[in-house]
């Protein structure tokens, strides 16, 4: 008898073990490689010990192998990840397509009226805000103060593309390898066609008209093509058609570049003494512009969404809502500084004194607050994002423009025959895809 | 007749075979070596070759942040399988068409070899939704049956190779004296065919552990090999050269001792048969 009590007993606490068990859900999280969510992934203590039913889950993935595996997870209802890591191109695309869970029920006190309108514009389809954004960047201009004294100048807050080009060509002195200024020439929809596009902006050009009928036979984007190809010949490094955001970071921070007009996110690279031999010397202005209402800058955020698939929404919520809040920033800045914060999102962040004092956080707001995703272009053009048009056949159009203006880049063709080939490329791809 | 070298000329084979090995194994060599480097070394230029100070943060760094053992193991269960499942199928694929040939085996041959020659993403989608049919996304056991297959026209040709180099009246003996087929090839043929079966089993280890594109797609958190454990170091916005090079070093280093320690077996096997 006391045997068979003693067999009951232990059978009842293995099953209450594992009930336990059971009530424990996990978030699978897919994330990319860069210091802010990495930064994330080392402070999620903080999020388990208010959670402690919830185990977390990372799958960390370089961004483009990222974006294809999630895309390919979303896509098929894989059911892989509960939290996903998108960018400002995804969202709109994929909330459209009913691939995400609507984030409009987190919590008061996660504040959604603090979010900076800019950038939850860019992430809101029909009222409906499809992702909260962990960080927010734009692109701006980085320039070595040492050099512009010694060529006489002074950068003005908010610069002329004639202006960078007279800075550039002050700049140069290829003997001691400094050139004037370094700027994204790899192919690639995230890489030259992101500068190119948001460029493109400020001299009025555009990726279609309102009838979606392709523009790059158009004067603007000629002048585009010929000041980019004018800068990078005469006052840029050599081989830049093969430059991207690391190559050209790395050439900064070797004191190689004069300028270098890229993401915000690069600023805390370039004035980090550990890595950067021209810490003390960075300088920053607002992207150019020609003076006819737009400036030559992107804007992006790398947000947490929720698939639509996802086992485990409620948690996942709770992750989104802890990694995207006011208190995750207080948390940071208390165990890193308020320079390692993640940046671009939050109004009550710019509003704090102590972030005000780093030297990057007014121009890296002035630089989202000046970008518009719902009105990129000079003209109205029926698609919203500034460096990108969010429609799926983007990525794979621009890439292949990309290569054609990163050919001419290295000397392989002119830009007549660029701008030609990516009007008749864009011209049948678009038609194929029905517009 | 051996052929006369004078010893100059041997100087000079052996300075070419070492200048070739290098250039080989650069890449590797300076992996490694970077993965001793700070991220500012890493990218200094002129880049720095020995005369830098060494640092193990990286490989820190890594391990604080990763879990290493958990990738580790997972590959090893990802590649060691595939290799055995691989090599069961094959044997008794490659005896029959060794030594039972038909007027199709050639054919059969070459088919098999043709299903190498497709891109692998032709059928990415097909097998990611069998495996979302089968719940098997994520698991070691797809990544083992999916690795098998694609591995095992190489396991069988070269399978097939060896056993034709093994003369077929000692089968024939072995049969006149009794044996039945399974002991035909497990007490005769696979004996006589160790080197060939343990050199195919080495290399498609190899190919096994290297190979990224099945194991990136068909992995999340849980069955990940060390293929994402490198892919998760690698950054387009930010220079993490040095820890990267960390990573690489680590995911390559097993291997790497493995084939160090087994090269005279993998040299033997894979020259098995050359001379006939």
């Amino acid at each position: 008898m006391t045997f068979k009590i003693r067999t009951l007993m232990g059978a009842a606490a293995v099953c209450a073990i594992a009930a336990a068990a059971n009530a424990q859900t996990t978030v699978t999280i897919a994330t990319v490689n860069n210091g802010d969510m990495i930064r994330m992934q080392g402070l999620t203590e903080d999020f388990t010990a208010q959670n402690p039913d919830i185990t977390l889950e990372w799958v960390t993935l370089e961004e483009n192998v990222l974006r294809q595996r999630v895309t390919q997870d979303i896509a098929s209802k894989g059911g892989q990840f509960d939290v996903l890591t998108i960018g400002t191109y995804e969202v709109p695309i994929w909330g459209k397509q009913g691939w995400l869970v609507s984030l409009n029920d987190l919590p008061a006190e996660w504040d959604a009226d603090d979010i900076l309108p800019a950038i939850r514009n860019g992430l809101t389809v029909d009222g409906e805000l499809y992702a909260a954004p962990f960080y927010g960047e734009s692109s701006m201009v980085m320039y070595r103060k040492d050099l512009m004294e010694k060529a006489g100048l002074e950068m003005p807050e908010a610069p002329t593309w004639d202006f960078i080009k007279e800075a550039a060509a002050a700049m140069t002195d290829k003997d001691a390898e400094v050139y004037g200024i370094c700027l994204r020439g790899k192919a690639g929809w995230g890489e030259n066609m992101a500068f190119l596009t948001a460029m493109g902006n400020s001299f009025g050009a555009k990726w279609f008209d309102e009838e979606w009928t392709a523009q790059f036979d158009s004067e603007a984007w000629a002048n585009t093509l010929n000041f980019y190809m004018d800068l990078m010949t005469n006052y840029g490094p050599p081989g830049a058609s093969t430059n991207g955001f690391n190559e050209n970071l790395s050439l900064f921070q070797q004191g190689k570049c004069g300028m270098w007009i890229d993401a915000t996110v690069a600023a805390s690279f370039v004035t980090n003494p550990a890595d950067s031999t021209v810490a003390d010397q960075v300088g920053f202005a607002l992207a150019p512009d020609n003076g006819l209402g737009k400036r030559g800058n992107w804007l992006w955020a790398w947000s947490l969404a929720i698939p639509a698939g996802s086992d485990a929404t409620d948690a996942a919520k709770k992750f989104v809502a802890w990694a995207t809040s006011k208190e995750y920033t207080a948390l940071v800045a208390e165990n890193e500084g308020w320079a390692n914060v993640p940046p671009g999102t939050r109004t009550s962040l710019y509003e704090n004194p102590e972030y005000a004092q780093v030297p990057f956080a007014k121009m890296t707001l002035d630089s989202i607050n000046s970008a518009d995703p719902t009105n990129p272009t000079i003209d109205p053009v029926p698609y919203t994002g500034v460096q990108f048009v969010a429609i799926p056949e983007f990525a794979g159009i621009a890439t292949t423009v990309g290569q054609e203006f990163s050919a001419a880049l290295a000397g392989q063709q002119t830009v007549e025959q660029a701008l030609e080939k990516a009007q008749a490329l864009t011209t049948e791809e678009m038609e194929a895809a029905g517009y | 007749m051996a052929r006369n070298v004078t010893p100059q000329r041997k100087a000079i084979n052996t300075v070419i075979a070492w200048a070739a090995g290098l250039l080989i194994f650069f890449p590797i060599l300076w992996t490694i070596l970077t993965s001793f480097k700070t991220e500012a070394q890493a990218i200094s230029s002129p880049p720095v070759f020995l005369f830098f100070d060494w640092t193990l943060e990286n490989y820190a760094v890594v391990q604080e942040r990763s879990n290493y053992m958990r990738f580790l193991w997972n590959s090893v269960i990802i590649a060691g399988g595939s290799t055995v499942l691989g090599v069961l199928i094959a044997i008794p694929a490659a005896w029959s068409m060794a030594f039972v040939p038909s007027r199709r085996t050639k054919d059969i041959l070459m088919w098999m070899l043709s299903t190498k020659m497709l891109p692998a993403v032709g059928v990415l989608y097909p097998i990611y939704l069998i495996c979302i049919e089968l719940g098997i996304l994520d698991s070691r056991a797809a990544l083992v049956v999916v690795l098998m297959l694609i591995n095992l026209p190489i396991i069988v040709w070269m399978l097939y190779t060896y056993f034709k180099e093994i003369p077929g009246e000692i089968l024939e003996a072995a049969r006149m004296d009794g044996a039945s087929l399974k002991a035909e090839i497990l007490y005769v043929l696979t004996p006589m065919a160790v080197p060939g079966i343990a050199s195919t089993m080495l290399l498609n280890f190899i190919l096994a552990w290297n190979e990224a594109f099945w194991t990136l797609n068909l992995t999340a958190a849980k069955a990940a090999p060390l293929t994402a454990f490198i892919a998760s170091y690698s950054s387009p916005e930010g220079l993490f050269y040095a820890k990267l090079s960390a990573a690489s070093t680590m995911a390559i280093a097993p291997i790497l001792i493995l084939g160090w320690f087994s090269q005279k077996q993998l040299v033997r096997g894979l020259t098995f048969g050359a001379v006939k």
